[in-house]
C-alpha cells in the first residue's frame, strides 16, 4: 500500500514538471484505416514514457507525426513549446536537431560507413555544433557512449543486428538531443542484445538527461526504462499509470500485454 | 461488366501516374534551382554512373557497330555501293543506334539500379532518417540521381558510339582493305552539326528520363521488400517505354528544326 501512495506520488509530482512533448486529440487515417482517433499524451522533462500496443496500432505514426514525418489529420501537436504543425521547414528542421529517433530497423545509410553515418547529421546542423573542423573526437566519443569505438571504419552491413542499433544510438546522440524517441528499440534482437540496449537506454538517459517516448510491445523494455506507461488501443490512450500498476490491473484488455 | 470496370481502373491509374511523375519532375526543377546544392553527392553519383557503366556500353558499341558492318556489307556490296559504308554506319549510328541504344542500356542498368536503392532506402526508413537529421532527402538523392543521368548520359553516348565507329572500322580494314584513317576520314566528311547537335541534345532528355523514372519508382516504393524488386523491374520497363517516346519526339523536333 505503502508502495503504491509513492507511485502516485510520484506521477502527482509529473504534473508540474516541465512538458517537453504535447498530444492533445491526435486523429490519423489512412484511407478507411482509422489508425489514430483522438491519442493524447504528455511527455515531461527528464522522463522515460513507455507507449506500449498491439503490432497496427498507431505506435509509429504517433511517433513519426510528432517529428513531421507523417501530416496528422487533426489535432494538436507539441514539442519543447513549438506546434509542429506551424513550423516552417528550417524551424522544423532545427528542432529535429533537439529530437533524437532511433528507427525499429536501425536505418543506417548503408552507402556510407559507420564513420560517415555518424557525420552525416552533424554536417547538417552545423551551426548547432559549432563550427567543427575535425570530426574524429565527436564521432568516436558517440562510438564509445554504445562501446563501439572500434567499428568506426566499417560498413553497416559488416555489423550484427545488435551493433546496427547501438551505432544508430551512437548516431541519434551526435547531436545531444534533447529528447529521443525510440520506436521498437528492441525488436527483432535476441534477449541478451534486448537486455543490453535496455541498459544502454538507461545509461544514456543518465547521461545526457533526455526525455525519453519509447514505443514498443516488449513488457520487459518497459518494465526496466519506463517511469510512466500508456496504453495504445485502438488509437486511443486506453489506460496510464507505472509499471507496478498497469501489470496488476485485471483489465482483460490491459492483462492481456502482461500474459507471459 | 467487370472488366470494363477494370479496365477503368487501370486507365485511371495510367492517367494517375502520368500526374505524378509529371509533379515530380516538376518537382526536381523546384529542388534543383534552389540552394544549398549537393554537390559532393552529385559527383559520386556521376562517378558511380558513368565510370560503372563504361565497359558495359563500350562492349555493346562495338558489337554494334562490328555488326551493323557485317550485316551491312553484302547489300551494299551488290549495288556496288561498299565505299559508302563508312557514311551510312557513321550517319545511323552518331543520329540513332548511339543513343538509343546506350539509352536501353542505361535504363536497363542505371534505371533499375535507382529503383532498388531508393526502393530499399524507402522500406527500410533510411529517408526517414535523412529527413529527421535535417536534410531533404528529394534533394539529396533524387536531385543528384536526375542530374547525374542527365551530365552522364551524353558523354556515354559519345563514348559508345565512338566505340561502334572503331568496330565498324576493324570489319572494313580486315574485309575490305580500308585504313582507319581513310576510314575515319570518309566518316566525319559525311557528318554534320545537324547529325550531332540533336543526338547530343536528345542524350540529356534520354537522361533525365531515365534518372526521372527510377527515382520516381523508387521513392515511392511500397510493399516492403517486394515492392523494391517491382520498383526496379517497373523503372526498367518504363524507362525504356519512354525513350522511344522521348525518341519520337526528338527526332519530330530535329526534323522541323535541322531538315533532317
Amino acid at each position: 500500500m505503502e508502495k503504491q501512495d509513492y507511485i502516485s506520488e510520484q506521477i502527482d509530482s509529473l504534473d508540474q514538471r516541465e512538458p517537453v512533448i504535447e498530444i492533445r486529440d491526435l486523429h490519423k487515417s489512412f484511407g478507411d484505416n482509422h489508425v489514430l482517433n483522438g491519442f493524447s499524451m504528455t511527455l515531461y522533462k527528464g522522463e522515460n514514457l513507455v507507449v506500449m500496443g498491439k503490432s497496427g496500432s498507431g505506435k509509429s505514426v504517433m511517433i513519426k507525426c510528432l517529428v513531421g514525418l507523417i501530416q496528422p489529420d487533426s489535432g494538436f501537436l507539441s514539442v519543447m513549446g513549438k506546434e509542429i504543425k506551424t513550423l516552417d521547414r528550417k524551424t522544423l528542421d532545427a528542432l529535429r536537431s533537439d529530437i533524437g529517433f532511433l528507427f525499429q530497423g536501425s536505418a543506417l545509410y548503408d552507402s556510407m560507413t559507420v564513420r560517415e553515418n555518424l557525420e552525416f547529421p552533424m554536417r547538417r546542423h552545423k551551426e548547432k555544433l559549432g563550427n567543427i573542423r575535425d570530426t574524429t573526437p565527436l564521432v568516436l566519443e558517440a562510438l564509445e557512449n554504445v562501446g563501439l569505438a572500434h567499428t568506426v571504419d566499417l560498413m553497416p552491413s559488416e555489423l550484427s543486428g545488435g551493433m546496427k542499433r547501438r551505432v544508430a544510438l551512437a548516431r541519434t546522440l551526435i547531436l545531444k538531443p534533447k529528447i529521443i524517441l525510440y520506436d521498437e528499440p528492441t525488436s527483432g534482437l535476441d534477449p541478451i542484445t534486448s537486455k543490453e540496449i535496455i541498459q544502454l537506454m538507461g545509461r544514456v538517459q543518465k547521461k545526457y538527461g533526455t526525455s525519453s517516448l519509447i514505443i514498443t510491445h516488449d513488457v520487459d523494455c518497459a518494465r526496466v526504462i519506463s517511469e510512466r506507461m500508456v496504453l495504445l488501443v485502438e488509437g486511443k490512450n486506453y489506460i496510464e499509470g507505472s509499471y507496478t500498476e498497469l501489470s496488476k490491473s485485471t483489465d482483460p484488455k490491459v492483462e492481456a500485454f502482461f500474459k507471459k | 461488366m467487370a472488366y470494363v470496370l477494370q479496365s477503368y481502373k487501370k486507365i485511371r491509374q495510367f492517367f494517375i501516374e502520368i500526374g505524378e511523375l509529371s509533379y515530380f519532375a516538376m518537382r526536381y526543377f523546384k529542388e534543383a534551382l534552389k540552394p544549398p546544392w549537393e554537390f559532393k553527392e552529385l559527383l559520386r553519383q556521376c562517378y558511380h554512373m558513368g565510370n560503372r557503366s563504361l565497359v558495359l556500353v563500350g562492349v555493346t558499341g562495338f558489337i554494334i557497330g562490328l555488326v551493323l558492318t557485317l550485316q551491312s556489307r553484302p547489300t551494299l556490296q551488290e549495288f556496288g555501293a561498299v565505299s559508302w559504308m563508312p557514311n551510312m554506319v557513321g550517319i545511323s549510328i552518331v543520329r540513332e543506334i548511339g543513343p538509343v541504344i546506350t539509352a536501353l542500356i542505361c535504363a536497363g542498368r542505371i534505371a533499375s539500379g535507382i529503383g532498388a536503392e531508393l526502393g530499399s532506402m524507402r522500406v527500410t526508413e533510411q529517408i526517414d532518417a535523412m529527413e529527421v537529421s535535417g536534410t531533404n532527402p528529394f534533394k539529396y538523392l533524387v536531385v543528384t540521381r536526375i542530374t547525374a543521368t542527365m551530365l552522364m548520359l551524353p558523354l556515354l553516348v559519345i563514348f559508345g558510339d565512338m566505340i561502334a565507329l572503331y568496330g565498324s572500322a576493324l570489319v572494313e580494314n580486315l574485309k575490305g582493305d580500308v585504313s582507319f584513317q581513310l576510314y575515319f576520314n570518309t566518316v566525319f566528311d559525311a557528318l554534320e552539326f545537324g547529325d550531332l547537335i540533336p543526338a547530343t541534345i536528345k542524350s540529356f532528355f534520354f537522361g533525365f528520363t531515365i534518372g526521372l523514372v527510377g527515382c520516381y519508382k523508387g521513392y515511392y516504393s511500397k510493399k516492403g521488400t517486394a515492392g523494391v524488386g517491382i520498383a526496379a523491374n517497373t523503372a526498367v520497363v518504363t524507362a525504356s517505354l519512354l525513350l522511344f517516346v522521348v525518341d519520337f519526339i526528338a527526332v519530330f523536333v530535329s526534323d522541323i528544326f535541322f531538315e533532317l
